[in-house]
């Protein structure tokens, strides 16, 4: 299918081929669903809630409940605020949310509609129940891309819940990034052994790998609590993990309630991790357990026995920036060569952070923002690589150029795993090299000559 | 919660037999629901996306382009450009300055690497509000390369899906009629409405070659450009798929005065019907005697293979709730044929005589219902203790959580599921799913 490919590149301004990207809306939706008992509300057209719900099911293999003010013709000429009263007061009505998260479009960003007037009329008309919140963010589709709409969605629960109640309390804040349940949980885990007290917000975890229960919760149990999101507001300290998703609710505290924000990589690979666990370290003055450092003992032993699979071989990576950059560094601390490094998310940072990284190792890697795949083939087709990380989207190009594929990311429609077991912290970085070792592993089995396969690797 | 059911949507759900028959329909869907549905450009991207041939740009941001990138498996014997993600990936600056330029740019650029049949343009959203003209863009990208380029207008406010489907066959309609018909035999059909899901409409033709009938043109599984041009020379168009094609075919019955059968390739009743009418419609005993020839052995070899499934799926319960209304007439009978007991069908776009057709067909007590949301699904699987539920992507998950086998009848069907064999496998997927022991570590079933 990716035959047409050519392996000459010229420079594209009007076209988009196989982006590596999507749009903001799927990604606010997505962080709303970390809110406990919280609907997401898509301000647009049915298209909208139905592809995110889709492509989010594809993904979690989970139900993924969201409404939408259904747009018509009418509410583009006149505006959606009709849509939205209505829309709340039979939200409130039915499915009776404690927190209703609304998004926008590229069509009501268009017309213009103003949605904290509409909401706030629709308050004192008393369409929302006292006790229940109705938040939101703009999440026009033709900026930044899926990662954009994850930060604002983030950024809008700190700042439209976040409040100063009495005197820092002993907890931090953490933003985990657009990363799944499995790696939220995994994050509140190593924040619980080391004795700290955080609001790890959004959560996705036991909201999007909910048990079989013989029920469909419409909304299950998990999720962070309205109080829990008030009281970021009296936290020590914001931890950002992964710029791109995270350091926008950060910041938004840091300026309304001068809570320090450190914007840390996602800790995806053992030095983001260490860093991570550093940083909280300098915040609480306690040291990891000794269960902690076992796991990263573990993790660096995994690496040592299996250098020799690991040591240049060519990678390409791609993806989500705050994904990739670690994931970078995760490979060249393997001893690889991330030769081609690629976003579809437009940003410098992202170019800057990756070539910082490989600034010693691979100095001529390529490196770029706002690409796509179609252009990482043809990097790919001149001049191949050994090993290559992204998201589902891979497979045409993994296999039009037969390199082993690990799955990283999102989204992953064609394989489970992600959702239940993290890729975060030293437990996450093992079941990296894992994956990696196993696809490379693999390789050199099927393609090993009968006289030279090794039973013992 | 104590009632999962809007009071506004209380008329569109119908319970046979305990109130006379009446159920709105073709409604818009509620502000705020959970609705299953989707938009314009939704259904006007379903139905022009197989033709694999075609070029096909969504003219918009990236999400359009990127939810609707080989999602659906239609196949392609051939060509396989529809696979590949083109987007004009809309920008703040483009919102403001507009999108034309980009729009032609990127068409001149596509057209030239890929040297496509055709080009489909897709309107979104954000384009129906800027005011791009795509029409003219068309016109002048079309003059210069010479090939038909075909401006879509799905903006996905304009309606729901079956709009798009409308906006999709008007695309076509312009296609058609350009083409040579020379050599076209008097015995021949258009097949419309089937998308060559797992290789579903290879079975229909080879069923068609048998009787001695030739395809013009598949619309628009497995389709290809020149084919379509052409497709004015056909006898005789067939269209399947609830209303996905009838546009297309109304136009062309005006415009070309070529008739058209309703049809269903699913099921053996339907499938049967579909070949037989085409037989009738031609008047030729060659034709009557291979279709008699054909039914009977497709079903000589089936109805044992099916008996051996019936004993296991004989009495059990299943729910349905699809795209299109057609589908569901199938699966009904389908069931039947099973031994089995339809509790609830409903559908996403269903007009007024599709759900008559739909209470005159089913038993007592079954639910009927349109447009209808993940709480009032579940609820209705509980209450009817649904042994099996078919439906799409979001509803697949729905029912895996309630401890409920699921049968995709939709884009991600990954076996044929039309035709005689098609039959098979479909039993086969009910039954696979029905029997598996898992459902017996579900709650539900081990309370």
């Amino acid at each position: 299918m990716l035959d047409m490919t050519p392996v000459e590149t010229i420079e594209r301004q009007a076209l988009r081929i196989n982006p590596a990207k999507t749009c903001q809306p799927i990604g606010a939706l997505y962080a709303a669903l970390g809110i406990h008992r919280c609907l997401p509300h898509s301000h647009g057209s049915q298209g909208c809630c139905s592809y995110h719900r889709s492509h989010l099911t594809r993904h979690f293999k989970e139900p993924i409940m969201a409404s939408t003010s259904s747009f018509t013709e009418g509410a583009a000429v006149f505006g959606g605020a009709a849509n939205l009263r209505q829309a709340l007061k039979n939200i409130f009505h039915i499915y009776n949310p404690d927190v209703v998260a609304v998004h926008t479009t590229c069509l009501s960003e268009t017309i213009g509609d103003d949605i904290p007037s509409i909401v706030k009329a629709a308050r004192d008309e008393g369409i929302i129940p006292e006790g229940k919140h109705v938040i939101h963010a703009n999440t026009p589709s033709y900026v930044g891309s899926h990662v954009t709409g994850f930060a604002n969605m983030a950024r809008a629960m700190a700042e439209l819940f976040a409040q100063r109640n009495g005197g820092a309390k002993d907890q931090i804040n953490v933003v985990p990034g657009f990363v799944e349940p499995s790696d939220m949980r995994e994050i509140k885990r190593i924040l619980f052994e080391m004795g700290v007290k955080a609001v790890v917000f959004p959560d996705t975890s036991d909201v999007l790998d909910a048990p079989q229960t013989g029920r469909h919760a419409f909304y299950p149990k998990g999720g962070v609590t309205v109080d829990s999101l008030i009281s970021t507001g009296d936290s020590r300290m914001t931890f950002s993990l992964g710029p791109y998703a995270s350091e926008e609710a950060g910041k938004i505290l840091r300026t309304r309630f001068e809570i320090p924000n450190k914007v840390l990589d996602l800790p995806v690979g053992i030095g983001a991790t260490d860093r991570f666990i550093e940083a909280v370290m300098g915040v609480t003055g306690t040291e990891p357990p000794e269960a902690m450092m076992d796991d990263r003992g573990r993790l660096v032993d995994m690496m040592t026995d299996n250098q020799q699979y690991f040591y240049g071989k060519r990678a390409a990576v791609f993806g989500d920036p705050d994904h990739v950059v670690s994931m970078t560094e995760f490979l060249r601390d393997l001893g690889m060569q991330p030769v081609y490094v690629v976003t579809g998310t437009p940003g410098r940072r992202f170019e800057t952070a990756v070539k910082g990284i490989l600034a010693q190792a691979v100095p001529d890697a390529k490196v770029k923002a706002f690409s796509d795949l179609f252009e990482l083939h043809q990097w790919i087709k001149k001049e191949p690589v050994d090993l290559l990380v992204g998201n589902t989207y891979g497979k045409f190009i993994a296999r039009a150029e037969d390199i082993p594929f690990v799955r990283f990311g999102f989204p992953i429609l064609d394989r489970v795993g992600h959702g239940y077991f993290p890729c975060v912290g030293y437990r996450g970085g093992m079941r990296l090299v894992e994956k990696i070792l196993g696809v490379l592993q693999d390789r050199e089995d099927r393609d090993s000559p009968d006289h030279s396969i090794e039973l013992v690797m | 919660m104590e009632s999962v059911i809007f009071k506004e949507r209380a008329d569109q759900i119908h319970r046979k037999g305990e109130q006379p028959f009446a159920l709105t329909c073709d409604r818009e869907s509620l502000a705020g629901a959970v609705s299953q549905r989707a938009c314009v450009f939704c259904g006007s991207r379903v139905v022009l996306y197989p033709i694999a041939d075609a070029l096909h740009l969504v003219h918009g941001p990236i999400g359009c382009a990127a939810y609707t990138w080989d999602i659906r498996g239609a196949l392609s014997s051939g060509p396989e450009l529809h696979r590949l993600s083109f987007s004009t990936d809309l920008r703040e600056r483009d919102v403001i300055f507009g999108g034309e330029e980009k729009l032609k740019k990127a068409l001149y650029e596509l057209i030239e690497r890929y040297r496509p049949k055709a080009a489909f343009v897709y309107s979104t959203c954000i384009v129906g509000i800027i005011g791009d003209d795509l029409e003219a863009v068309s016109k002048g990208v079309a003059a210069e390369t010479g090939i038909p380029v075909l401006p879509v207008q799905s903006e996905g406010f304009k309606g729901n899906k079956r709009a798009g489907y409308e906006a999709a066959c008007k695309a076509l309609s312009r296609l058609v009629g350009t083409g040579d018909t020379t050599g076209i035999s008097p015995f021949s059909v258009n097949i419309l409405g089937d998308f060559n899901l797992a290789g579903e409409i290879w079975i229909i033709r080879r069923y068609f070659e048998r009787m001695g009938v030739q395809v013009v043109a598949n619309i628009t599984g497995d389709g290809r450009v020149d084919d379509i041009r052409r497709a004015h020379g056909a006898a005789l168009n067939l269209v399947q798929c609830s209303g996905s094609t009838m546009e297309l075919a109304r136009i062309m019955k005006e415009k070309y005065g070529i008739p058209f059968h309703r049809v269903s390739y699913f099921g053996l009743e339907d499938m049967s019907e579909a070949l037989y009418s085409v037989a009738r419609f031609f008047k030729d005993d060659g034709i009557m005697r291979k279709t008699r020839e054909l039914v009977r052995d497709e079903l000589s070899v089936l109805m044992p293979e099916l008996e051996k499934y019936r004993k296991d799926l004989e009495g059990r319960r299943a729910a349905i709730y699809v795209g299109g209304v057609f589908k569901a007439f199938s699966l009904v009978k389908a069931f039947r044929l099973l031994g089995m007991k339809v509790v609830m069908v409903g559908t996403q776009s269903g007009t007024r005589s599709d759900y008559e057709e739909l209470e005159r067909i089913t038993d007592d007590g079954t639910i009927i219902v349109d447009d209808s949301n993940p709480l009032e699904l579940s609820s209705f699987l509980m209450e009817k203790d649904v042994d099996i539920f078919v439906g799409g992507v979001k509803e697949r998950p729905i029912a895996y959580k309630l401890g409920v086998a699921f049968c995709d009848h939709n884009h991600e069907r990954k076996v044929a599921l039309e035709g005689f064999e098609g039959m098979l496998n479909f039993v086969r997927e009910v039954h696979s799913s029905v029997m598996s022991p898992v459902w017996r570590f579900a709650p539900r079933r081990n309370p």
